[in-house]
């Protein structure tokens, strides 16, 4: 059997940027991906938060296709006919260096591939890997199609639902339990509508979020990102929700009704679709990580469990990279002191200590805070309700604005329900 | 209202493989499965009962997101992802 350094499985954002590390360290490195190009299977909100990552690869972002920055940020709360936004905006938010950028995959991941290519790493598409070959416990290499190629480390990036480690017994296949699905569309638009609608200077991008009707009160929100020339709006939603839900409801129809809902109809207006995708989203946070290694592998990105839903954003992009980057200096650590064995404890020490694992314990009970389906329809409606009195008028008296909030806050928010969310918000 | 789901697929690129990639074992839907979950949560409305009431699936429209697979209490799906340069080719997501 052949044998390289490192095997990657997978050329998503995880693989790439380890092949990307490794190949640069002039290490031996073949990353195996089962679409056309990099890119080509792989769906994402979505934006990149660049800032958790920027000083891994510094040289990488100067040139890197983003969209465009994200210098405003619009949540909007859907009540029962009406909706509720706020707009926010920041100066340094639209200074460089920009924290966050909007990417669409398919020329992201490619151009990562082409990176890593440069750097002397080989990329091989349209293979998939079906098994790793193991000796014993140890992971030896893997096998695709009529090929078998060995490794001193395989580095397993094959994305969320780990069909290949499960294969190999190590990890499970995600639960419905605390797994959400992904649905999207690419809408394009020209450039100035875009920045007219969402009151950007050129260039500039905004990021979207909507709870509330668009899931029907079920655990999820809408989504909506500016591109450059495209706009991807999208719905995540709990699959455990979905699945209970007792009127079965078609989850592709969510996506319809949210785009004809009279608050969105007018943004996404004349937007031409040019591509509808789906993808499954891990938010089981840190009880859904399973171990990091094992003997002869490393595990990263989605295959690893590392995605977070933090309610206002869905992460997992900079924790593909972040894993990527610290599998990739553990073995080359292990290379220099000739000492494989050193590698996963490295890989586990170095996500432990850094801000990717720090997230996900200081996160670990946001999945119980929002499985309170209050959250995606009591609080968007009671919302919608206060503004709807301040802002009625009909040939009644009128009340004081202060009779007005006060009556809607007595009733919808001075409960001993929402005190005790409100405590259990302590924990997030 | 609006564009259909199978129109919406129109709109992809996928390279048609002549294996399945998912098979039903229908006889576990038949059988065991009362929630028939895979009907309504596909976010491609892929699957649907023919004519007999036997379970079946598009699987040329698969968007290979795995919601059905996971959804599945039964086991009643064999499911892997299309061979190597087959399946859908995303351009921009
Ligand atoms: C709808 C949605 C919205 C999201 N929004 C955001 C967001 O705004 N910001 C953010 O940071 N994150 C977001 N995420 C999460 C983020 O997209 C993922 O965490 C990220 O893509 C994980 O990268 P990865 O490289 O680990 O996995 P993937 O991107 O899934 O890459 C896995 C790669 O492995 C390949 N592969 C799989 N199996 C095999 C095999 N057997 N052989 C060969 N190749 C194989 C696949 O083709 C793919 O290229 C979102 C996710 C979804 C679904």
């Amino acid at each position: 059997m052949e044998k390289v350094d490192v095997i990657v499985v997978g050329g998503g954002l995880a693989g790439l940027s380890a092949a990307y590390g490794l190949a640069a360290e002039g290490l031996e490195v073949i990353l195996i991906e089962r679409g056309d190009y990099s890119g080509a299977k792989n769906v994402t909100g979505g934006r990149l938060y660049v800032s958790p990552i920027r000083n891994m690869y510094p040289e990488l972002w100067e040139d890197a296709p983003f969209e465009r920055p994200v210098t405003r940020e619009f949540i909007t709360l859907m009540g029962e006919g009406n909706s509720t936004t706020i707009e926010f905006a920041a100066d340094k938010f639209a200074a460089q260096p920009y924290q966050s950028y909007t990417v669409l995959r398919a020329t992201f991941d490619l151009w990562l591939s082409e990176q890593v290519m440069e750097k002397g790493g080989m990329v091989i598409v349209k293979q998939r890997v079906d098994d790793l070959i193991k000796e014993g416990d140890k992971v030896i290499g893997i096998r695709a199609g009529e090929d078998e190629i060995g490794a001193d480390i395989t580095i397993i990036a094959e994305g969320v639902l780990g069909l290949v480690a499960n294969k190999a017994g190590l990890r499970e296949l995600p639960s419905w339990k605390d797994h959400a699905v992904g649905f999207k569309e690419t809408l394009e638009l020209p450039k100035e509508v875009i920045d007219n609608r969402w009151h950007l200077a050129p260039d500039e991008g905004a990021a979207h979020l909507f709870m509330g009707g668009v899931t029907k009160g079920m655990l999820g929100g809408g989504f909506l990102y500016t591109n450059k020339e495209s706009i991807s709006l999208g719905i995540v939603l709990g699959m455990k929700d979905a699945k209970e839900r007792v009127d079965k409801i078609d989850i592709y129809t969510l996506l319809d009704d949210f785009k004809a809902n009279p608050t969105i109809a007018p943004l996404v207006a004349d937007g031409e679709l040019v591509e509808y995708s789906a993808h499954v989203i891990s938010e089981a946070g840190l009880s859904g990580i399973p171990q990091l290694w094992g003997d002869g592998y490393l595990m990263t990105g989605d295959a690893a469990g590392l995605a977070l839903n933090q309610l206002y954003t869905v992460r997992g992009m900079d924790f593909a990279v972040a894993s990527g980057y610290y599998a990739a200096q553990a073995i080359i650590e292990g290379k220099k002191q000739n000492d494989l064995d050193a590698v996963g404890p490295a890989y586990e020490k170095m996500m432990k200590e850094s801000w990717v694992l720090k997230d996900f314990e200081t996160a670990k009970n946001i999945l119980h805070f929002i499985e309170n389906p209050r959250i995606f329809s009591h609080y968007p409606n009671a919302v919608g309700r206060l503004f709807d009195r301040v802002f009625t008028l009909n040939d009644q008296p009128t009340d004081s604005i202060y009779t007005k909030v006060m009556s809607s806050v007595k009733k919808d928010f001075m409960n001993v329900t929402t005190a005790k969310e409100l405590l259990g918000m302590r924990k997030i | 209202m609006g564009t259909t789901v199978e129109a919406k697929l129109g709109y992809n690129v996928f390279k048609i493989d002549k294996e399945r990639h998912i098979v039903i074992d229908t006889e576990i839907c038949n059988k065991i499965c009362k929630d028939k979950t895979c009907l309504y949560i596909c976010p491609a409305f892929l699957y649907k009962l023919d004519d007999q009431g036997n379970n079946t699936v598009d699987w040329e429209g698969c968007l290979e997101c795995g919601t059905c697979l996971i959804c599945c209490e039964h086991d009643a799906l064999s499911w892997e992802y299309p061979r190597g340069e087959f399946g859908i080719q995303y351009r921009s997501a």
